[in-house]
């Protein structure tokens, strides 16, 4: 089976399956006074069972988990929570547990209905800490008593307090049926530096208690039940990596210079406000790539301006005063937004997408650079407009920045004068065009995983002609080399933000050809840097 | 009764840490305290009631604190809001 590897790492243990449970009101009507005492006693007594649980975690968990699980705490002692449980259970003539099923359902409601993001996510912490007490009254063991072992949690997704409940000593993996990157479970499993593999679809269905399950943090793949050969393969591997990660880690907190003394800057690229945090932590010197698509996906309308701003401010605060550089939105034919009603196109990547759906619908794209400029004073930010294809679409674009720089300047609102303004050097006539597109510009960054597959003419969604597309391509190469030329002839920085950059096999190459800046996912620049540090520069 | 205005210095606003910490030390003092921001009213212990304020960073609270230790408790106060705040 296979799903996103969320965090890295060989994990080999037994299946720890945790199958959700729904918490259903019974519907019972108390029909006497006593009743009414006795539920409200219950409740008062499985209130304080669960607190006494979460306190006992919180002396053997590390300081952010602590933090997470004192939070719980606080809103299990709630008055406001214990008022409307008891006066449910008074009014209603209902069981402890439906009250406070419902109380819980009405409260999570109150912060769904808020504006800020950060809010409305608090909805889970109240839902957790309601089922917390339910599973308590039910009579289940919360802390969950595992055996010696080493086990891998099965579950569909996991709750903060669930990961964090989970016994340390005997977790060596995690596997969920949902979830992603930024789900707590692949959140704390990376915190730990357990194997964990998320949006495993179908994988519930497939394990029982106590099955051998093999996970690959790295690829995604989950065995479940493997033959003795691939355990055998497996274990092998899991060796390799922890070797590696031990050589890797010394690298952290070094420099990335060359043998012959050249600093070079290692940056990372982002899609949230988490994975800041993940880049510091690998050593990133800042963000060569934000990418803004997330925030207008899964949604049924454009995020507003202040919604944008919340989120640009809260990647730069977690920044520490790194460059961050915010590419704008990137959005075409191939990742449909419905309320933005894009036809489907034959050649969506040819089509009515990035750059030329901002320079159409310009409302959408002064929204954004609004938000972006008016986040820009929580940090060092710059802006990067992508597929730039002629100095025509550049011009306009800035000129649509300039309009919004003197808007905000009117209406007296702060923002960086000094923000720089790049591009995305990924279409064929922009990296021809190098030396004509640099004085206008700030800084270059080569997208190599459009540039290959239109330099290439491959498609790179067609798995037919997978193997056609290649970074390698000496006409890619040659490309490559022409903006970094141009870009140090013209005086105007050139970094590198496609898979290319985090490859540790096109390092010393693209070192050779002049490129000091290299941006990729957080968990390829210690691999990088290790070529760096024994590669020459000149 | 004592009422005291302080400024949110934590530019992500009242977040649940920072809430959490203030819920703690409410709790140590005999004083019944009211959080106050505009229009919305919470009582100082309820962590759910500080959260569903929704309350932003910069913007200004008003406490409302009353009780034979209202004294100690806004000089603790006065702490919380000038240092830890800032940290979150």
């Amino acid at each position: 089976m296979k799903g996103i590897g969320v965090s890295q790492g060989i994990a080999i243990g037994r299946a720890w399956v945790m199958r959700p449970k729904r918490g259903h009101a019974s519907g019972q009507v108390l029909n006497d006074l006593a009743a009414v005492e006795r539920e409200i006693e219950i409740y008062r007594v499985a209130v304080s069972e669960a607190v006494t649980t979460l306190e006992a975690m919180m002396a053997r968990a590390v300081k952010a988990e602590a933090e997470i699980l004192g939070i719980q705490v606080e809103l299990l002692l709630d008055p406001q929570m214990e008022e409307e449980v008891t006066g449910m259970i008074r009014e209603d003539r209902v069981a402890a547990r439906d009250a406070i099923l419902k109380v819980t359902e009405q409260l999570m409601q109150v912060f769904i209905n808020m504006k800020d993001e950060y809010m409305r996510a608090r909805a889970a912490d109240i839902q957790d800490v309601g089922n917390r007490v339910v599973r308590v009254l039910d009579g289940e063991d919360v802390a969950m008593q595992m055996e010696e072992g080493e086990w891998i949690v099965v579950a569909e997704d996991l709750s903060p307090s669930e990961t964090v409940g989970l016994d340390a000593e005997r977790v060596c993996g995690f596997v969920t049926q949902a979830g992603g990157v930024t789900s707590h479970a692949a959140i704390v499993a990376r915190l730990r530096g357990l194997p964990a593999v998320a949006a495993c679809s179908g994988v519930l269905g497939a394990v029982a208690d106590r099955d051998i399950v093999v996970l690959d943090g790295v690829s995604g793949e989950v065995l479940i039940n493997p033959s003795i050969g691939e355990l055998q393969v497996y274990r092998k591997k899991q060796k390799a990596f922890a070797e590696r990660l031990r050589v890797l880690e010394q690298l952290r907190d070094r420099s990335a210079v060359t043998t012959d003394g050249v600093r070079i800057q290692l940056l990372a690229n982002i899609a949230t406000a988490e994975d800041m945090e993940q880049a510091l932590e690998q050593g990133a010197e800042g963000v060569g790539l934000l990418r803004t698509e997330l925030l207008f996906m899964d949604r049924d309308s454009l995020p507003s301006e202040e919604e944008q701003v919340e989120f640009y401010k809260r990647v730069l605060l977690r920044s520490n005063g790194l460059p961050v550089t915010i590419r704008t939105l990137d959005i075409g034919g191939d990742k449909p937004l419905p309320y933005l009603g894009l036809a489907e196109e034959a050649n969506p990547f040819l089509g009515y997408r990035a750059i030329r759906i901002c320079l159409d619908r310009v409302d959408i794209f002064m929204t954004q650079l609004r938000a972006i400029l008016r986040a820009s004073v929580f940090g060092k930010s710059r802006v990067m407009f992508p597929m730039i294809g002629s100095l025509d679409e550049l011009v306009r674009a800035k000129a649509v920045l300039a309009e919004v720089q003197r808007e905000l300047r009117a209406a007296g609102i702060a923002f960086d004068e000094e923000i720089p303004v790049g591009i995305m050097i990924e279409v064929p006539s922009a990296a021809l065009t190098a030396d004509l597109l640099a004085p206008e510009c700030d800084f270059f960054s080569i997208g190599t995983n459009d540039l290959t597959q239109y330099v290439l003419a491959v498609d790179r969604m067609n798995v037919k002609i997978a193997a056609l597309y290649d970074s390698y391509h000496p006409a890619v190469l040659r490309l490559v080399l022409e903006v970094i030329e141009q870009g140090l002839r013209q005086g105007i920085p050139v970094g590198m933000c496609g898979e290319l950059a985090g490859d540790p096999r096109a390092t010393e190459l693209l070192l050779g050809m002049g490129l000091r800046q290299f941006s990729m996912s957080a968990n390829s620049i210690p691999v990088v840097k290790e070529v760096i540090l024994r590669s020459k520069a000149i | 009764m004592i009422k005291k205005a302080y400024t949110i210095l934590a530019p992500e606003g009242m977040h649940a840490r920072p809430a959490t910490a203030m819920v703690k030390l409410a709790r140590q003092f005999k004083a019944v305290m009211f959080l106050k921001n505009g229009e919305k009213t919470s009582r100082l212990n309820s962590l759910i009631g500080i959260l569903s304020m929704g309350i932003k960073g910069g913007e200004t609270i008003e406490l409302e604190i009353e009780g034979v230790d209202e004294g100690d408790a806004v000089a603790a106060f006065d702490v919380f809001f000038a240092n830890h705040l800032k940290d979150w």
